[in-house]
């Protein structure tokens, strides 16, 4: 099996790296900056988790990265550089040859994604096929590989087997396997757990930390869910309507969350609350991406908005890796 | 090949604003150009049907008006007795042909609607039943109705008609035949769906009388798939009796509907006469097109799946 | 899927059943019977031979009990008009009618799926718009008159195919067809081009909406997530998703398109059973009127039947059906 040159496991490095990405929808109601001047870096065999309500841009974020943004959205400007390549200056059929190769991505629900009408093997060995001139054979042999390595027993015969006929989980893992077979530099995990049962949930979440370590390849893991991230990942980034409002090291966010909002989302998590009293929320609703205008777009929502907050706060880097965007920071 | 998708609209739209409901139908009908074209079309041809006696040159069934001499006359040719055009010329009787299609087109448009409205009459009546009794009579009926609907139109009424013979009134009954399990089956969806609802429960409890829950309460909610059938039904319904009528078994030749006429001029086709049959072909699709493109659009307004 | 189909297949006898009692009613009961099997032209001294020998002077019941133990055995009259059995003579008619209705069906196939699918991946360009509108005008030509116009331009005109009739046939498994023959081929395109094109238009529209409704899928997305070239996506994953419900449409349809096949076979004078049923109402040749809906029934019944297990066949989903979750 070909396999490409890349610095060795275990050396430090970039693998992803995105600068001011911005992917808008040009829709007939007006134009939707779902994604608005993104920037991050995604580590060799470090976690980074995007996290935000729903209309954040996170999922979006990651079809950027995979190109899979459909018409009426097309990613407007910023740089993706996979290995030190820019991917966005890529034509189609060069990222194609990406997709589920150098970069993959698992979706939300499994049941949706696999297609229920092909066998298993089919959908795996056309994963493998799509990206290398082997055998038949020879990607059955990987696929039974990948299958072990998310722990499902006897893989042959779910091999010939049809996604219904799985429990979520198991599904789930096949995604996971999928997404291995061809031992990409990033994978992109979009709410894998979020429709698995919590307890399923801790063992898909175990594994796929295991996993990351393991291949050496960079994570990127999308979710609403702060008290997953914070025992997953390595590294955070807040969105916010499109931006990302805030980023650091987990330890850094969890101990001394600075943005508005980043202090709303940990005081709103259960277990933080004091139990008798009513649960800490954030007021308001996310603002409709269509009526943003140049203010701040957390204004309307914050404690601490002051005057300046009328103009749109810009990113500025604290230190290394840590970033925040607000003018009036808690901390 | 790109298979790039366009991603349904996301954003919040715009309040709407509150207009009678009416307002808001046509408005949403007159977004598609193709249907306002086909409404444009059907007016047209309703007009023709309805004015047919007055609008016409010549009125084609009044043999002393035929003169034998002016017969398979191509398009444009004058008359030899009033020296008038004859616009899309004579068949082999003599008879004007833009007459003999306005006259037919009248025919046609009659015979359709009225076998579609008695059609939609009885099939609402037993498809309500079927929905509101439930178990045997639902049981009966849709049966009846499965089966006949398992068979072809055509098949059906060429069946009857060979039974019955022929004339107008057998004609009818052939297509209300064929029809009315569509509309019952139509009704029946709907009114299960409005039946499980809790008003329905409600009005139930209150014991309203029978009679008053189905027409007042699930009724109305039945009719906007039924509108959408209906009007492709009597596009249907034409289109089965001009089928009929040009195998000779649909309206006698007293009354001859634009199937006829084509079966007429079907003998003339291969001497170079194409006239006598294209020209009232051409309006029977043109009405029909017209009904489709109506239908269409009434179907995707009143779908509630699509309604974003 | 066993206990599946034997179950649809009693459905099926019983529904043939109910469907001869129909026809038998229809024909032997209503009015004079005598008037409708007896030869027009006899003379009352025959009628009342006639009448003793076919039994109607028994009760309603014991002549249906004769005439379905007739049918059984095929014997159902003979033609006024031909003098021979008259389920000989839509037999003999038989393979003509099949071989129009399974061209046509083919042809609608072959052009309809692919601009379904074209429709459905592009609805909003002019190629997309434009397969819709002319998928309407197709189902809304009245099929007569197409084939009018059929032989207006291809005979009279540009003298390229012939205007009617069959063309040579050739024995295949003891059955004649004019496929295979060149000169059988000339005279089915017009035909089979006429049958398939109402056909033709609803497959498009079907395959469109399938299309698009599958594209916005969930599987299709991850597809292309894995990298997979265009071609596989479509080919492979949406269409063998769309196939499912369109094949169950293809095989109701097809029995639809051998009785519109009545009209065609009238336009062109292709000799088959259905223009056998038309002079047969024309000439009151009732025993044939009979055989040819006997046999006509006999054929639905069986199609739908083998759609039903086609369909929980192809669905893995349905086949599997009760094999649960671990």
């Amino acid at each position: 099996m070909t396999q490409q040159v890349r610095p060795g496991k275990g050396a430090p490095g970039t693998l992803l790296e995105v600068e001011g990405l911005r992917t808008h929808f040009f829709t007939k109601a007006g134009v939707i900056k779902a994604v608005d001047d993104v920037s991050f870096r995604v580590e060799r065999g470090r976690i980074l988790g995007l996290v935000g309500e729903s209309g954040s841009g996170k999922s979006m974020t990651g079809y950027s990265i995979l190109g899979l943004v459909d018409p009426p959205g097309r990613i407007v400007s910023g740089r993706i550089a996979l290995n030190g390549t820019d991917i966005t200056r890529l034509d189609a059929a060069a990222w194609r040859k990406l997709r589920g190769n150098r970069i993959a991505m698992i979706f939300q629900d499994p049941m949706m994604t696999l297609n229920p009408v092909l066998r298993i093997d089919t959908q795996m060995v056309e994963a493998v096929l799509a990206h290398h001139a082997v055998s038949r054979d020879a990607a059955l042999a990987r696929c039974r590989e990948a299958l072990s390595r998310v722990g499902i027993p006897s893989p042959d015969e779910r091999l010939r087997a049809y996604p219904h006929e799985f429990s979520g989980g198991m599904r789930q893992r096949v995604a996971i396997a999928i997404a291995l077979l061809n031992q990409p530099d990033v994978i992109i995990a979009d709410e894998p757990t979020t429709a698995l049962d919590v307890t399923i949930q801790g063992q898909i979440l175990f594994e796929v930390q295991k996993l990351c370590r393991e291949t050496g390849a960079g994570m990127i893991w999308i979710s609403h869910d702060l008290a997953v991230i914070s025992g997953l990942a390595d590294d955070v980034c807040v969105m916010y309507a499109g931006r990302i409002v805030e980023s650091g090291t987990v330890a850094e966010i969890l101990e001394r969350p600075m943005h508005p909002y980043t202090r709303g989302l940990l005081d709103s998590v259960p277990s933080r609350n004091t139990p008798g009293r009513p649960l800490a929320q954030i007021p308001g609703m996310t603002p409709s991406l269509l009526k943003l205008g140049n203010a701040c777009a957390f204004r309307e929502r914050c404690p601490r908005a002051i005057d300046s907050c009328a103009v749109a706060p810009a990113a500025r880097d604290l230190a290394a890796g840590r970033m925040l965007r607000c003018v009036n920071p808690v901390a | 090949m790109s298979i790039a998708v366009e991603t349904p609209q996301e954003p919040a739209a715009p309040a709407a604003r509150e207009q009678p409901l009416w307002r808001r139908f046509a408005a949403e009908f007159a977004e598609s150009r193709l249907a306002l074209v086909g409404l444009a079309m059907l007016v047209v041809v309703v007009t023709i049907a309805l004015t047919a006696p007055w609008i016409s040159p010549q009125n084609p069934y009044d043999l002393a008006q035929l003169d034998v001499m002016d017969s398979k006359l191509p398009p444009g040719e004058n008359s030899s007795t009033t020296g008038k055009p004859y616009w899309l010329g004579t068949d082999d009787q003599g008879r004007d042909m833009l007459s003999g299609i306005f006259y037919g087109l009248r025919i046609s448009l009659v015979v359709g609607v009225t076998s579609t409205v008695i059609a939609l009459a009885i099939g609402l009546a037993l498809g309500l039943a079927a929905a509101y009794f439930g178990g045997k009579t639902d049981a009966i009926i849709m049966r009846i109705a499965d089966i006949q609907l398992s068979f072809p139109a055509i098949l059906i009424a060429l069946v009857l008609l060979a039974v019955l013979g022929q004339g107008v009134d057998k004609i009818i009954v052939a297509l209300v035949t064929v029809q009315w399990a569509y509309y019952a089956r139509t009704v029946r969806s709907a009114a299960l769906v409005e039946r499980q609802k809790e008003y329905i429960e409600a009005a139930r409890v209150l014991a309203l009388s029978r009679p008053r829950i189905v027409l007042r309460h699930l009724l109305p909610n039945c009719l906007p798939p039924l509108i959408v059938v209906a009007t492709v039904q009597v596009a249907h319904a034409i289109q089965l009796e001009a089928a009929l009528s040009f195998l000779g078994l649909g309206l006698p030749i007293t009354e001859p509907s634009i199937g006829l006429l084509i079966s007429n001029g079907f003998q003339y086709l291969l001497s170079g006469k194409y006239w006598i049959s294209f020209y009232p072909g051409v309006a029977l699709l043109a009405t029909i097109v017209a009904i489709n493109l109506v239908a269409d659009q009434l179907r995707d307004i009143l779908n509630p799946r699509l309604k974003k | 899927m066993l206990a599946f189909a034997i179950r649809r297949l009693g459905q099926s006898l019983f529904v043939l059943v109910v469907m001869s009692f129909l026809v038998f009613l229809g024909v032997y009961a209503i009015g004079n019977p005598i008037e409708l099997l007896v030869n027009p032209q006899a003379d009352a001294v025959e009628r009342a031979r006639a009448t003793a020998a076919l039994g109607l002077d028994r009760p309603m019941l014991e002549q249906y009990a004769v005439f379905l133990s007739r049918a059984a055995h095929g014997d159902l009259g003979r033609s006024f008009v031909f003098n021979v059995p008259a389920i000989q003579l839509i037999l003999e008619k038989l393979p003509a009618t099949l071989e129009l209705a399974f061209a046509a069906m083919v042809m609608a196939i072959a052009i309809g799926i692919p601009l379904g699918l074209v429709a459905g991946l592009k609805p909003h360009t002019w190629i997309g718009r434009t397969i819709m509108a002319g998928s309407i005008l197709g189902f809304s030509l009245p099929t007569f008159w197409v084939g009018l116009v059929l032989i207006m331009v291809f005979s009279v005109q540009l003298g390229w195919l012939p205007p009617n009739g069959r063309g040579e046939t050739v024995m295949l498994l003891g059955v004649p067809v004019s496929f295979l023959t060149w000169d059988g081929l000339r005279h089915l395109a017009m035909p089979a081009l006429n049958l398939a094109l109402f056909k033709l238009s609803l497959l498009i529209r079907l395959t469109r909406a399938s299309t698009r409704e599958a594209v916005l899928q969930d599987y299709v997305k991850f597809a292309r997530a894995k990298g997979l070239s265009p071609q596989r996506v479509i080919g492979v994953h949406v269409l063998k998703n769309i196939l499912i419900p369109i094949v169950t449409v293809i095989g109701l349809e097809l029995g639809s398109v051998i009785a519109f096949a009545i009209i065609t076979e009238s336009i062109f004078a292709w000799p088959g059973s259905g223009k056998l049923l038309i002079d047969s109402i024309n000439q009151l040749d009732r025993p044939v009127i009979v055989a040819y809906l006997l046999v006509i029934v006999t054929i639905f019944i069986a199609i739908n039947f083998i759609v039903d297990v086609l369909y929980s066949v192809l669905d893995p989903r349905v086949r599997l059906g009760a094999v649960a979750a671990h």
